[in-house]
C-alpha cells in the first residue's frame, strides 16, 4: 500500500493492519522533523513531491521488496506540505513471518525511498532562512542522475550532513 | 515542437512557474531538451546540466527519445523521508 498524503499519518492504524496471523514479526520506521542538523536550528519541514511519478516510483519499492522478501504487509506512507516538529514525514511498515526480513525490507525501502523518489523537503531555519535540501548527486557522465541504477545491494550512499545543506543550485 | 517541462523544488524557485515551454527540434532526445533548457533559460543552466529528467513519469537517459505529447519534468536530487 502506497500513499501521499497532506493529512498527519496514522502509524497506529497502520501498525493495526500489518498484524496477521502468517506474521511474526511487525517493523515501523517513522522518519520525523529534526529539530538540529549539524548545529542548525530547524522549525519545520516542508515537503513537495511529483506526485506521479513519486506514487509510481513509491508503487516500484513495494513490488521489488516483496519480490525480494516474503512480506505479509507493505505500506510506504509519505506525507506531503509543512510538518513540524517531532511530526512525521514518512511512514512504513512491513510485517513478515520473521523479524529478519522484516527488518531488512523496511531498511531497504526508507534507503530506496531517499534515494529515487521524487520528493524534495524545504527547511525552514529558526532565524527565518529556509532551503531546499539537494543533495549532491554522483556526476555521472552525461549528466544523468543514478537513481534508477540503485540495485537492491547496493550499500546505501552516505552523504555528509555538511552537504545535505547544499544550496550549490542556487544563485 | 512546442514542449512543457514541469518544474520542482528549486528548479521551480529559479524560474518562478511551475511549468516552462520549449522549443525542441521535430526529433529530440533528453540532451537536446538539456541544452534547450540552459538555452532559453539561463538561471535554469545549471540544474537543466546535472538533474534527472523524467519523461513520462520514468528517469530518462540522455538517449531516451520526447515526442510531442512526452510528460517532460526536471528532478532535482531528491530529498524525501
Amino acid at each position: 500500500m502506497i500513499q501521499l498524503t497532506h493529512n498527519a499519518i496514522d502509524s497506529d492504524q497502520l501498525v493495526e493492519a500489518a498484524r496477521n496471523p502468517q506474521a511474526g514479526a511487525v517493523v515501523l520506521f517513522l522518519g520525523t522533523t529534526r529539530e538540529f542538523t549539524a548545529g542548525r536550528q530547524t522549525t519545520a519541514l516542508e515537503y513537495e513531491a511529483y506526485q506521479a511519478m513519486a506514487r509510481r516510483e513509491l508503487a516500484r519499492l513495494e513490488a521489488a521488496a516483496r519480490e525480494r522478501w516474503s512480506l505479509v504487509y507493505c505500506a510506504i506512507v509519505h506525507r506531503l506540505g509543512h510538518v513540524p516538529l517531532t511530526e512525521t514525514s514518512v511512514a512504513i511498515v512491513v510485517s513478515a513471518a520473521h523479524r529478519s526480513e522484516a527488518f531488512a525490507a523496511g531498511s531497504w525501502l526508507i534507503d530506496s525511498l531517499k534515494e529515487s523518489v521524487p520528493i524534495w523537503k524545504r527547511e525552514q531555519w529558526a532565524d527565518g532562512s529556509s532551503a531546499w535540501i539537494h543533495p549532491q548527486p554522483e556526476v555521472v557522465p552525461g549528466g544523468t542522475s543514478s537513481p534508477r541504477e540503485v540495485k537492491p545491494a547496493t550499500p546505501v550512499r552516505q552523504v555528509p550532513a555538511s552537504i545535505q545543506r547544499s544550496d550549490h543550485l542556487k544563485q | 515542437m512546442k514542449t512543457f517541462v514541469a518544474l520542482f523544488a528549486v528548479a521551480r524557485e529559479l524560474v518562478g512557474t511551475e511549468t516552462i515551454e520549449v522549443e525542441l527540434p521535430e526529433v529530440a532526445t533528453v540532451a537536446d531538451l538539456r541544452v534547450a533548457l540552459a538555452t532559453t533559460t539561463p538561471a535554469l543552466a545549471e540544474v537543466a546540466r546535472r538533474a534527472a529528467i523524467a519523461v513520462d513519469t520514468e528517469y530518462a537517459s540522455d538517449t531516451t527519445v520526447i515526442k510531442q505529447d512526452s510528460k517532460l519534468a526536471i528532478i532535482p536530487p531528491v530529498s524525501g523521508g
